[in-house]
Formats: structure tokens, C-alpha cells, sequence
């Protein structure tokens, strides 16, 4: 065990991240609006990589180049999602609401198998190939830029929920939907564009992911479980929480796979769930 | 609240309604006698997993339905208490009658052990607590050397039927009688437990917390009360099913699809309702099990297509589930006054 493995390892855990970081904060701004934890999450960034894969094989699209059709497929999708399930449960029990995103998450799941089989798929020849080697640590292409991308969109939407007038419409709606009502926000359409945005973040992850990943209808089983935890551990609602928190996931699974064991990397994620939720419940930036 | 506890205290616990004793005692006998009729192992079968479906889902209905509190990884309970008889048959031929209650005991640890972090806290942190426990289970006894890692345990056959074994491979009758025997029980227990004081203060802590923190109910107590009587009525039925099908590997009883089943079974019947679970497990399981035959060779995924599917609909048109289009006066009581 030398120190370059290390290095290695926290690189490769960054990079991961970065991704976990925006997939959790569509979740976390899903459910900063409305209260509802979107339990189809990773099914949806399964949806975006399947979007990406099918773009590359029916019409040869680069998966770098099909991104911005994926987001928008994967935005138009979180609209669907709001219009056809989410306005009816808005103000159901929370149970009821756990079960209907869970249902949800089945039916596209299961569907996915049907349509497209368990099968195992990959972008073949991507532009994005290859390593670069800084030093003694060799950093893959493809994670390198996915990475990168999802660094700079996750700022984009940090700018964007902060400093844009839609973006201080969906922070009013989000701390009291009513008050933001009696000054002429509609907070249905607010809701609307907090689906889209958030499933726009899911598909950029997905997008850039798929030139490297496995594509498969299980894909995002285990990103969005890292995703639930990054959203607990950086507060539930706060954006900025899930850049730390998905960082702090992506280093812990490289590092404990490294160090212990890298078939247990969801037990060591549930580790600093457990010690999250029984040290600091609020999470670092959270709100309640 | 107050004024329900205080009817409830007053009024005898076997006071009601004699139209619906009298349904429940005929069905009991029917369901009883109903081997006699010789039916042919597929419909045994089918009654056996409503049975099975129907505990499972009412131990669920403990913790969501009276509690309030979503676990989407009940499957983990049932897997222990598949691997508890298993394993202690195998290793030290110890009867699953005994080991039965080893799975209860263990499952019950681990409800508690994770009851006590997450359920101070609201909803959702349990749910995606449990949703981790569920994948956790299963990665970790994959990988488990000593219970057989990914093929799992093979019950040793014994060479005939033997009810100390509680294998039998000549008939699916004393099966059906075991699942029976249990199911009633399951019920019976729940039953009790949703008109006495335990249920009332469950619900009070379901419907509003803080209102029953006032009312001097230690909301985080009750809840894990709740997470440890759910979990002990699961793992009996995961060791029953491990002697029906005497291969158990961890894709199967720790599969995520059980936990999908509990929940689907009790929030198309009815959540929160002692009766809801029987409903949803009679009508889901028929179903399940047919579109398995005429469906099973197309692509496996079907019949989750339409759970998923009933699930949303369910959740939109009809958060009470099914049993909310029985009028209310069947169900309840009969009035004293």
C-alpha cells in the first residue's frame, strides 16, 4: 500500500463525487419545494442513460453531443412525473407519497426490462476515451470530463436557484408555499419547473456517465441510495450540502474499497448514514 | 383520541359486530376443511402463499399502518428468519420449531438496533434507513461464507415426511395446515393488538405526534415497539418458507421484490386496517401467481409492471386502499348505546 494507490484511490473518489453531488442535489431540490423524496431517482437516471445510449446506437449521436437532447428529454419527463402523479399526492399522508414514488420506481423499472431486457450495454468508441496520467495517478477520460461537467453544471444551478428571479420563485415556494402564492408565484408551476430542473440535473449525470458505464435497467438502484444519503447528509432541502456530502461519499466508498473490502461499499455508505442521522440529524447545512 | 381510549377501555374486547363474527367463523371452518375437497396442489400452493403473503403484509401493516413509519426493506427480516432455520437444521440439527424462535429473537435485535437511531427522527430518513438495510442484507450474505455465500443453504431432505423436521415432500396438506395455523394466529395477535391500549397510543403516535407527546406517549418507544412486533411476525414466515421450499439463496429472501410485495399488499387493501392485508394479499396473489403461468416465459417482469402500476392508481384514486368501498358500519363495532 503505497501512497500513489491513495492518491489514486481519493482521485478516483472525487470524481465520483462529483456525480454523486448532482444527482443528489435534483433530489434535494425536489424535495426542498414540495417535501417529497423522489424515490424513482435512480430510475430516472437510468432512463437518462438508456436516452443517451439509444441516441449513440439508432442515430450515432455521441453520447457528449446527445446531452442537451437527454436533459431535455429527462426535464420534459420530470413535467410528466409532476403532472400525472406528483399534483394528485401533494397533499396526501407521507406514507402515501413514499408508496406512490415507489411505485413509480417499480413501473419504470420493470417496463425498462421489458422494453429493453436485463441485458448489460455500453457506448462503444466514445469521443472521450482513453487515460491521461498526471504524475503517478492515472485519471480516465471519460470520468475526468463527466466529473468536470457535473461540477460546472451543479454551479450553474447553484447561480441559478440563488441569483435568477425563477430561482428566488422556487426559494419562496419552497419556504412557504402560500406566502409565495399571495405574491403571485404559482406554486403548481413552480413545482413544474423544480421536476424539470431536477430531473435536468439527473440527465446530465446520466448523459456524461454513459460513456463509460455500464448501461443496464438496475443502474441507478445503488446512485440513488448513495444519492438519499448524500441529500441526508448535506441537510434535506440545502444544495450546497450535497457538493460536501457527495464528495464525502465518493471518497468513503474509494477509500474503505480500497482499505477494507470493495464489496461492501454500501455498508460503509450506510456507516456514515447511521452516524449522520444519530450525531448530527439536521445534516451539515439542513435546514430543520 | 381521548374519547376513543376511554370507548375502548369501557366497551368488552369481544364485543362485535355478530354479522361479522359470524362471516369469520365461517370462513375459518371453510378454510379449515377446505383440503378435504381434494384439491390439486396448485390451488394448495396458491392458498399457501396468500397465507404467507397475507402475514407478511400484516407485518408490515404493524409498522406503516398503525405506526406511521415506511420500512422498504422488510425483506430483511424475512430473510433471517429463513436463514435462522436453515442454518441451525443443518449445523446442529436443531428442529425449525426451536429455530423459528431464533429468527424472532434475532430479527428483533436488529429492529431495535436500528429502530433506536432512525426512529427519533421523521419518515423519510427511516424509509431510505430501511431501503439500506434491505440491499445491505443481501450483499452481505452473498458474500458470507459460513451460511453458504451466493448459493445459499440446501436443507438436507429427510428421507420421509417428518413434522419434527417440518418437511414434507409427499403432500402439501400439513403445509397448508402449518401456514394456516400461523396465518390465524398472526391475525388473531393483530387483531388484539389494534383495539388494545398499545394500538390507540400507535395511532395517536401516526396521526399526530406532538399531540401524543402531550398526552405523556414516548412517540420514539412506541415506534420501535411497533418496528420490533412487525419484524418478529416476518421472520417466522421466512422460516416457514424456507422449509415449503427447502433451497434458500440470499437473491430470494432477501430479494427487494419482497419488500415491494408487503407494501403493494397492504396499500391495495387497506393500511391501517387489521382486515386490509387479507384483502390485498387474496386478490394480488391470485393474480401474481396466474399472469406467472400464462405471462412467466415472456420476460418476467409483467406482473411488476402492473404492481407498480396499481400502486400509483392506488395512491391517486384511493389512499385507503380497496376495503374503503366496504361501508364503515360492517366493519367497526356495533354501538352500545
Amino acid at each position: 500500500m503505497t501512497s500513489e494507490i491513495i492518491l489514486q484511490a481519493l482521485v478516483t473518489g472525487l470524481m465520483m463525487g462529483l456525480i454523486y453531488a448532482l444527482i443528489a442535489a435534483g433530489l434535494s431540490l425536489i424535495f426542498g419545494l414540495m417535501e417529497i423524496v423522489n424515490f424513482a431517482h435512480g430510475e430516472h437516471l437510468m432512463l437518462s442513460m438508456f436516452s443517451s445510449f439509444w441516441l449513440w446506437s439508432l442515430f450515432g449521436l455521441d453520447p457528449l453531443f446527445s446531452i442537451p437532447i437527454t436533459i431535455l428529454l429527462l426535464a420534459f419527463c420530470g413535467i410528466l412525473t409532476h403532472y400525472f402523479l406528483i399534483r394528485y399526492i401533494l397533499k396526501a399522508k407521507m406514507l402515501i407519497q413514499i408508496c406512490a414514488t415507489f411505485g413509480l420506481s417499480i413501473f419504470i423499472r420493470s417496463i425498462a426490462q421489458l422494453l429493453w431486457t436485463p441485458d448489460f450495454r455500453n457506448v462503444d468508441k466514445p469521443i472521450l476515451e482513453g487515460r491521461i496520467e498526471v504524475g503517478s495517478v492515472f485519471i480516465g477520460q471519460p470520468q475526468l470530463y463527466a466529473s468536470l461537467v457535473c461540477l460546472l453544471a451543479f454551479i450553474g444551478l447553484y447561480l441559478f436557484v440563488t441569483k435568477t428571479e425563477t430561482g428566488l420563485a422556487l426559494q419562496a415556494t419552497a419556504q412557504d408555499r402560500h406566502a409565495a402564492e399571495v405574491l403571485g408565484i404559482p406554486s403548481n408551476k413552480m413545482f413544474a419547473i423544480g421536476w424539470a430542473i431536477g430531473l435536468g440535473c439527473v440527465g446530465v449525470a446520466g448523459g456524461m456517465m454513459a460513456n463509460y458505464f455500464f448501461i443496464f435497467t438496475d443502474v441507478g438502484i445503488n446512485f440513488a441510495l448513495f444519492a438519499f444519503v448524500a441529500v441526508a447528509l448535506g441537510g434535506f432541502g440545502s444544495i450546497i450540502g450535497c457538493l460536501y456530502a457527495g464528495i464525502i461519499i465518493g471518497l468513503v466508498e474509494s477509500l474503505g474499497g480500497l482499505l477494507i473490502d470493495p464489496s461492501f461499499k454500501l455498508l460503509y455508505v450506510f456507516v456514515i448514514y447511521l452516524l449522520v442521522v444519530i450525531y448530527k440529524p439536521q445534516g451539515l447545512f439542513g435546514r430543520y | 383520541m381521548e374519547s376513543k381510549l376511554i370507548a375502548a377501555k369501557s366497551e368488552p374486547l369481544w364485543n362485535t359486530n355478530n354479522k361479522v363474527i359470524s362471516i369469520v367463523c365461517g370462513l375459518v371452518i371453510l378454510l379449515f376443511a377446505l383440503p378435504l375437497f381434494g384439491l390439486n396442489s396448485f390451488y394448495l400452493h396458491l392458498f399457501i402463499m396468500i397465507f404467507m403473503h397475507a402475514v407478511m403484509a400484516q407485518s408490515w401493516n404493524v409498522i406503516a399502518g398503525f405506526s406511521g413509519q415506511i420500512s422498504l426493506g422488510h425483506g430483511a427480516f424475512f430473510g433471517i428468519g429463513a436463514y435462522a432455520t436453515s442454518f441451525f437444521y443443518m449445523q446442529y440439527g436443531i428442529t425449525p420449531w426451536i429455530s423459528i424462535f431464533f429468527g424472532m429473537f434475532i430479527s428483533a435485535i436488529f429492529a431495535v438496533l436500528i429502530g433506536i437511531p432512525m426512529l427519533r427522527l421523521s419518515g423519510h430518513y427511516f424509509a431510505i434507513a430501511t431501503l439500506l438495510i434491505g440491499i445491505s442484507f443481501q450483499v452481505v450474505f452473498q458474500r458470507w461464507d459460513l451460511v453458504g455465500a451466493a448459493s445459499g443453504l440446501w436443507v438436507t431432505m429427510t428421507p420421509e415426511d417428518s413434522w419434527i423436521a417440518l418437511q414434507f415432500h409427499s403432500s402439501k396438506v400439513p403445509y397448508y395446515y402449518v401456514f394456516l395455523i400461523f396465518f390465524l394466529i398472526t391475525f388473531f395477535v393483530v387483531w388484539l393488538l389494534s383495539r388494545s391500549k398499545l394500538g390507540y397510543k400507535l395511532r395517536a403516535v401516526r396521526d399526530d405526534p406532538q399531540a401524543a407527546l402531550s398526552l405523556c406517549i414516548n412517540v420514539s418507544n412506541y415506534k420501535i415497539i411497533a418496528y420490533v412486533i412487525s419484524a418478529m411476525i416476518m421472520a417466522p414466515m421466512g422460516s416457514l418458507f424456507a422449509q415449503y421450499i427447502l433451497i434458500i439463496d440470499p437473491d430470494r429472501v432477501f430479494n427487494i421484490e419482497i419488500s415491494i410485495i408487503v407494501l403493494l399488499i397492504t396499500v391495495l387493501g387497506g393500511i391501517g386496517n387489521v382486515w386490509g392485508p387479507i384483502i390485498g394479499a387474496s386478490i394480488l396473489i391470485p393474480i401474481s401467481e396466474y399472469s406467472r403461468i400464462y405471462l412467466g416465459g415472456t420476460g418476467g417482469a409483467v406482473d411488476l409492471i402492473f404492481y407498480g402500476l396499481i400502486l400509483m392508481i392506488i395512491c391517486i384514486f384511493r389512499p385507503n386502499g380497496l376495503i374503503s368501498f366496504i361501508p364503515k358500519d360492517i366493519l367497526e363495532r356495533k354501538k352500545q348505546r
